[in-house]
């Protein structure tokens, strides 16, 4: 597993990532964010760390932590009362419209419940087609998924036109059909998947239709809430090593909130430990969680419960 | 005689489909034996079959036989609900998942943890006020005298599952059965109620049957394993031989699957 290794991004990657502005610093950060709910006590104090392209993020706590409020700053849904959060090295102001598709493009999100994250009246072709649909094809016409098909080509050439450019709207339509079809191939569902509908499908196979649906517009980040505790142990690795391929393959970097050590140190090259609002340590995960400084992030290792051991 | 004996246990959905298929197993007194599966394995519908409660609709046949000290030896199947009622508390007694659905929410954790003890143990007055705090004190809830005066909800959820387990206590019950009493626990938390749970187990020689989909967890509590999917026995065996050399297929994907994770974190520190 990849957890000592630092994720390998291939040359596709690469290039996607070299044609957008800020290409070169983090992906995502929080910088000094403080944030508290009207009247109450605050949730997060003077959270701040980044997110390299190619290194995939942990957030680790238990429950007060302050984790969900942390990926809700990150998917821009509220705003920090102190401090910012940047997306690619700017402050992340979700009511410019052009800026919100930028960012949408760029950072997508898989839940942890997959029972409730998918519309249970729509096909699973409608369901994945979405963001596409919502966004605009990456890449105009029949490029695919290449070297730059990106988000950045896509958004120089159109500047916000709802619809986009590529060719009749019949053009259009097999283009997202084609799109939908690698996307649900690249997660290993089977091609007439597209056809059913989500109660059709295990647990374990819907949180695959929401991971199609999340990387169906290539986006750089994945940010995962909890991404496999709902799922069965055998179907969790499974999952697990989708994501891990995903990684390889497309050079996606996963942010994620997570209490499970055993998932985060298999798929998590960085870690930062938060503890009732307050980052009390981070760094690379198998420092970390090898050695751990911080009395807390002792305390989270030695309580996962293990196997006993083989010999 | 075994505390507990399950003897060819099935159990049909209101629409005729098997649940649980042809469950044979036993739990002696001062057994500690976990039943391990995945969603839909049927593992809570054998706890829920042992104390009679099952949801309406749902059939079991076979026999389930509670053979508890001082108290009629009765097949669980079939039997009427004023014998069943004898039953629940002395003979078994259940801690489940989420111990805010267990305790009610509009009365006192105090007068909850009371009323088994008034019953079993018939304690009145200042007696039963001492007990109830000892009851607390011995799931080493801190300032018992707080816990008791305080509502369900203004407790944390490790509190409030410690407090659902002196109630469980509180029956003297022989066998213990636990359906997933850490998952909806924080993980340092379910490190402290399981070991609560092992001392506890120990201390009065109760039997006890564990419930989880956990192998790590189940591992840390319990001396035998009972792996089940979609309803049937796959394999049984002693933690350590299903750990270490599972035979059935399923089972050494369920070991490699927690094994995998396992591995992943570094070595254990001592």
């Amino acid at each position: 597993m990849a957890a000592t290794n630092p994720a390998a991004t291939n040359p596709a990657a690469t290039t996607n990532a070299a044609t957008t502005n800020a290409a070169t610093g983090p992906i995502l950060a929080a910088r000094a964010v403080n944030f508290a709910y009207p009247h109450a006590a605050p949730v997060l104090k003077d959270v701040t760390f980044s997110v390299t392209p190619g290194r995939s993020m942990a957030l680790v706590g238990e429950s007060g932590a302050g984790k969900t409020t942390l990926l809700r700053l990150l998917l821009g849904l509220t705003r920090p009362s102190a401090g910012a959060i940047l997306f690619d090295g700017a402050d992340l102001d979700l009511r410019d419209r052009d800026r919100r598709r930028e960012f949408r493009r760029g950072v997508q999100t898989v839940f942890q419940d997959p029972y409730s994250s998918l519309d249970p009246r729509q096909r699973v072709s409608r369901i994945v087609g979405e963001p596409l649909r919502s966004l605009g094809l990456p890449g105009a016409g029949d490029t695919g998924r290449t070297a730059t098909g990106g988000a950045s080509r896509d958004g120089a050439s159109r500047d916000g036109a709802a619809t986009g450019g590529a060719g009749s709207r019949a053009d259009r339509k097999a283009e997202v059909r084609r799109r939908v079809a690698e996307a649900l191939h690249s997660v290993g569902l089977p091609a007439d998947a597209a056809d059913r509908y989500p109660h059709e499908f295990s647990g374990g196979q819907r949180q695959r239709i929401a991971i199609a649906r999340a990387i169906v517009c290539e986006p750089r980040v994945l940010l995962a809430d909890e991404p496999v505790s709902a799922l069965d142990v055998t179907t969790r690795v499974r999952i697990v090593d989708l994501l891990a391929e995903l990684k390889r393959e497309r050079g996606l970097t996963v942010v994620m909130v997570s209490h499970d050590l055993g998932v985060v140190a298999t798929l998590c090259e960085d870690i930062a430990v938060l503890e009732r609002g307050r980052v009390v340590e981070q760094g690379r995960t198998d420092e970390v969680l090898g050695s751990p400084t911080h009395p807390y992030t002792r305390r989270l290792v030695d309580s996962a419960p293990r196997l006993p051991s083989l010999d | 005689m075994s505390l507990l004996e399950v003897a060819g246990l099935s159990i049909h959905a209101p629409d005729g489909r098997p649940l649980v298929r042809d469950l044979s197993f036993s739990v002696e007194a001062g057994d500690r034996l976990g039943l391990i599966g995945e969603s839909g394995s049927g593992k809570s519908l054998t706890s829920l079959a042992i104390m009679g409660l099952l949801p309406p609709g749902m059939t079991a046949s076979g026999r389930v036989v509670l053979d508890a000290p001082g108290l009629p030896r009765t097949d669980v199947i079939g039997a009427p609900s004023r014998r069943l009622n004898q039953l629940r508390g002395p003979a078994a007694s259940v801690v489940f998942q989420e111990p805010l659905t267990a305790l009610d929410p509009l009365m006192r954790v105090g007068r909850q943890v009371a009323e088994p003890l008034r019953r079993w143990r018939g304690l009145r007055g200042a007696a039963l006020r001492e007990a109830v705090l000892a009851a607390l004190s011995e799931v080493r809830l801190d300032e018992p005298e707080r816990i008791s005066r305080a509502y369900p909800h203004e407790i944390s959820g490790g509190q409030r599952q410690r407090v659902a387990i002196a109630m469980a206590l509180a029956c003297q019950p022989a066998l213990l059965i636990a359906d997933e009493p850490t998952t909806a626990l924080d993980v340092s938390v379910q490190a402290e109620v399981l070991s609560l749970l092992a001392g506890l187990i120990l201390a009065r020689g109760m039997s006890l049957l564990f419930i989880t989909h956990d192998l790590a967890v189940v591992a840390s509590v319990t001396d035998r394993v009972l792996v089940l999917r979609d309803g049937a026995e796959v394999e049984s065996g002693t933690v350590r031989d299903i750990v270490t050399a599972p035979r059935d297929p399923y089972t050494r994907d369920l070991v490699d699957s927690a094994r995998a994770f396992d591995e992943a974190l570094p070595g254990r520190r001592s």
